[in-house]
């Protein structure tokens, strides 16, 4: 199978009919809900509810799980097919249509934690000629970085095509000023595999 | 969207970076609708030092309200029995008001952005993308 982001951008892939089929397949939930389950367990929260930003949001699966949680939050995706499979399912979160690549749309210190489940090797990709991702890659973590609160976690679960991409990512993450770098689970298995971004925006004034 | 995101979204474009007027947006033509949600008050609780009251100001007069109080109480003590109505004022103001269509103007650069069935879209267009 051809991976989607070779086939065309997200707002195109992610049309009307693929949004539902993607948001209803039980295998598509179970993977993304235990992902999202694994982001939460390595951004280490305390008890109390946040103020959570969900990169790459969806339809909604991984905000239903910080719903659950009892978190508040935003979430960002390019596809208006899978902002509406989100509306019609109710998500309680704050949808935004936003290309991830052009900024994160918020004031410094917004937000306690962020997460992307599946997401961030889309910005690695060149969709059309006047689109550089080295661009996108750095716009996308300087705002983010911004837009966490001192010593805020960001944990994103993501596809990286090679090792290049692993590269682009992380050396865009630290010259944004981020700290931390990849885990790996099932690093034996081929299938099970997953890559996990964490990363945090500096040292917390509070748990010290 | 929640009155709550309101006082934390601001413009995308780059060039709106180096100015302060990127925040708040300014809010006009907007729908609204209360929608009961779950109290929570250790969430605000943990963002009360991160409000801009004078946003909330602002961003409640382009709404029409103008009856807020002109400054939050300092040093919002939990266990203070006042403290929980000032709570669920909160809560019915920044988690269960929402805007579901409208627009929202930077100030700097004039682009506006829209707010169609309560999502705003933050496309830019690619003079300032
Ligand atoms: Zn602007």
């Amino acid at each position: 199978m051809s991976r989607p982001e070779q086939l065309a951008p997200p707002e195109i892939f992610y049309n009307d009919s693929e949004s539902k089929k993607y948001t209803s397949s039980t295998r598509v939930q179970h993977i993304q809900a235990k992902m999202t389950l694994r982001a939460l367990e390595l951004l280490n929260l305390s008890s109390t509810p946040h103020f959570i930003l969900d990169i790459g949001c969806g339809s909604g699966l991984s905000g239903e799980i910080l719903s659950e949680e009892g978190h508040v939050w935003c979430g960002m995706d390019i596809a208006p097919s899978m902002l509406a499979t989100a509306l019609d399912r109710e998500v309680e979160g704050d949808l935004f249509l936003a290309d991830i690549g052009s900024g994160v749309p918020f004031r410094p210190g917004t937000f306690d934690a962020a997460i992307s489940i599946s997401v961030i090797q889309w910005l690695c990709n060149a969709d059309s000629s006047n689109v550089d991702p080295k661009w996108r890659l750095m716009r996308f973590f300087n705002t983010l970085f911004a837009s966490l609160k001192r010593g805020g976690k960001f944990v994103a679960q993501f596809y990286p095509s090679d090792d290049g991409q692993i590269d682009a990512i992380l050396s865009s993450a630290k010259v944004a000023g981020f700290q931390g770098g990849l885990v790996i689970d099932d690093a034996e298995s081929k299938r099970n595999k997953k890559y996990y971004l964490v990363l945090s925006a500096g040292q917390s004034s509070e748990s010290l | 969207m929640k009155f709550l995101t309101t006082n934390f979204v601001k413009c995308t474009s780059k060039a709106c970076d180096s100015t302060t007027d990127n925040f708040p947006l300014q809010f006009n033509d907007c729908e609204l609708i209360q929608e009961e949600q779950e109290f929570k008050p250790e969430f605000l609780l943990n963002i009360l030092d991160r409000l801009d009251w004078s946003a909330v100001l602002k961003v409640a007069h382009d709404l029409g309200n103008d009856s807020l109080p002109q400054a939050l109480p300092e040093n919002v003590d939990p266990e203070d029995p006042d403290t929980l109505a000032l709570l669920k004022d909160l809560h019915s103001l920044l988690l269960e008001t929402n805007i579901t269509q409208g627009e929202m103007k930077c100030r700097a650069c004039e682009h506006v952005y829209y707010i169609k069935n309560s999502i705003p879209n933050f496309l830019l267009p690619p003079h300032l993308a």
